[in-house]
């Protein structure tokens, strides 16, 4: 885990000069065009130490922003001011001509035994300083300070929340297909601090975050490779730990958006029900009760009042949702082919899923009544579609070709700024 | 490990000092003559002792192949079963697990579940066939733990991953 962060938050004197729109990126269809800014290697003041930090920190700000595809970073060739400069007199009028919207400025300060790094974003239209905060860490969590930087200036120019200091678990896997090894593994969003969480001789599958993220459920088949069971890893004592017994194949498992309970699927006899499973007494509780069905892949609503999930009730499996409470199931995709995964974003209005038709595996999302339903990727082999907490991207495993490597990747909701996660071997199945 | 007995070439000495009570198969092993590595010769010997794995692996047939999307047993997977069910009526003290698996063509969750709907039809088929459902536990791995690789649009590669394989314990 990461050590605690300590933030203080300072919000700095604005000098406005005039009262206009301000800058404000706002995404709503495929063809938006990324705003140029302009960041400033942010500078330690002469202290050298503090410059080398100052430029790591730049640089990871620079990759977040140009990553999530609303920023493009103006040539730092091109600057025109140091940073210092342009947290105490920045030249707005020579900025716009390298045809920057927005201007970044940073300063490194010690403060006793821990780093404070002061920043400013300003819009150069308006002459505005849009945010302006002093962040203070211990020097070994830049890399938070500079994902906390970048959530900052992404916040206040999209309004929605920023996920550069989020993290993602996955399945790394390796070795040759018929040897496959699969072990659970956590990074940050872009890749950096990667670690395993399980050593590779159990097969592991489908993890899923809690809503805290401080645990993930998954299913690991057990060291004689014919006991899968529901495991859950707590961050917290860094151990695994086996839950409920097995009666029936447990698939799927999921947290409930309060994380008192999972919510599952269990195979047993041919068909496969849906179940809640308490944490607490560990006690099962039916959800479905179809004996001739494959029920599988549930998730809740964000609010808890709905499931979807996967049906063959139909003949092909197709996407339901109904009440927490109790119901049928109304299904709400039409569309040719065959669904799983269905994931409800954290907004509540998107289900991403997983669908395939004949050879083709597409990524997409549809509104939880079944309308809207749009394909944002498609190839070989996707599937496994995870939300960005902030419901704005969507990341999946994806394998472009049969003799291409498996792997992560992410796309914004509207189906642009597709990405390749960079990670140190072949992974499936993300969690975000 | 295992040996499909047809593939193999095994000295007629091997294969006749090893065969105490001989199949079809084994006959066919001792007549192709020539030259085997000692283990595949050793399990080639080994099948020809009636009772053992290798016996129910190559002899019987360990497998029941599926259509793509389905888990209803078909006729060659139904006499497959039936040789299976004789068999394990005639050696009781073994107990087995039945694994289901599906082809990488398509998504690890409801292949998890349709593995376990195509092993489970294949222990209905034994229980049919009078063996106890109790010596007989399922598990699937659906899409993950391929039998067969599986370059893109190999189609016998696929089915030889559509399969239910009865594995004794």
């Amino acid at each position: 885990m990461f050590k605690k962060l300590i933030f203080t938050f300072l919000i700095f004197l604005s000098f406005t000069l005039g009262v206009s729109a301000e800058l404000r990126i706002d995404i709503t269809e495929g063809t938006f065009k990324p705003v140029p800014i302009a960041i400033t290697p942010f500078t330690g003041g002469g202290d050298s130490e503090l410059a080398k930090v100052g430029e790591d920190i730049t640089q990871v700000i620079m990759n977040d922003l140009e990553s999530c595809g609303l920023f493009k970073v103006v040539d730092p060739n091109a600057y025109i001011q140091s940073a210092q400069d342009v947290m105490t007199h920045p030249r707005f009028e020579d900025w716009k001509i390298l045809n920057a919207e927005a201007l970044v400025g940073g300063l490194l300060k010690r403060n006793g035994n821990n780093l404070q790094v002061e920043f400013r974003l300003f819009d150069l239209f308006t002459q505005a300083q849009l945010t302006g905060l002093a962040l203070g860490a211990d020097p070994s969590n830049w890399r938070q300070v500079a994902h906390k930087v970048a959530n900052e200036i992404y916040e206040r120019m999209t309004g929605d929340k920023g996920y550069f200091d989020t993290r993602v678990v996955y399945i790394a896997e390796s070795g040759p297909e018929m040897d496959r090894k699969y072990r659970l593994a956590i990074m940050d969003q872009d890749g950096a601090n990667h670690q395993f969480l399980s050593s590779g001789t159990t097969r592991v599958l489908t993890p899923r975050f809690s809503p805290d993220r401080t645990k993930i459920a998954y299913i690991d088949f057990g060291k004689d490779d014919k006991s899968p069971n529901v495991h859950i890893y707590d961050f917290a004592s860094g151990q695994a730990s086996t839950i409920g017994s097995v009666e029936g194949q447990r698939m799927s498992p999921r947290f409930s958006p309060k994380g008192d309970h999972l919510i599952l699927s269990s195979a047993k006899g041919g068909s496969a029900s849906l179940y809640k499973m308490h944490l607490g007494n560990k006690q099962l509780e039916r959800l479905t009760t179809s004996t001739a069905t494959i029920d599988v892949s549930p998730c809740y609503s964000p609010d808890g009042s709905q499931i979807v999930y996967i049906s063959d009730r139909g003949g092909k499996p197709q996407i339901y949702v109904r009440d927490t409470t109790g119901g049928e199931g109304t299904r709400i995709s039409f569309s040719p082919g065959r669904y799983d995964n269905p994931i409800w974003s954290p907004r509540g209005d998107l289900i991403a899923f997983t669908r395939q038709k004949g050879s083709i595996f597409y990524i997409g999302v549809m509104r939880p009544d079944g309308s809207g339903e749009r394909m944002l990727d498609s190839g070989y082999l996707l599937e496994g579609p995870t939300w960005c907490p902030n419901g704005r991207e969507i990341m999946y495993t994806c394998q472009p070709s049969s003799n291409a490597k498996v792997g992560l990747c992410s796309i914004d909701i509207v189906g642009v700024n597709k990405r390749k996660i960079n990670l140190p071997g072949e992974g499936s199945y993300p969690t975000w | 490990m295992r040996l499909k007995i047809t593939s193999l070439l095994a000295t007629a000495a091997l294969a006749l000092t090893a065969c105490g009570s001989s199949t079809d198969e084994c006959a066919e092993v001792i007549g192709q003559g020539g030259l085997l590595p000692a283990a595949e010769a050793l399990a080639a010997a080994e099948a020809c002792v009636p009772g053992t794995v290798a016996d129910f692996v190559d002899n019987v047939g360990d497998r029941v192949f599926f259509d793509f999307d389905r888990s209803a047993v078909r006729p060659d997977g139904m006499e497959t079963l039936q040789r299976q069910a004789a068999w394990l009526n005639t050696y009781g003290n073994y107990v087995v697990t039945i694994n289901g698996h599906c082809d990488n063509r398509g998504t690890v969750e409801y292949n998890l579940a349709l593995g376990e709907r195509r092993a489970f039809a294949a222990k209905e088929k034994l229980a049919a066939f009078g063996v106890d459902p109790a010596r007989i536990k399922v598990v699937s791995y659906g899409k993950n733990r391929p039998i067969a690789e599986q370059p893109a649009g190999d189609e016998w590669a696929y089915q030889q991953n559509r399969v239910a394989i009865t594995v004794l314990d």
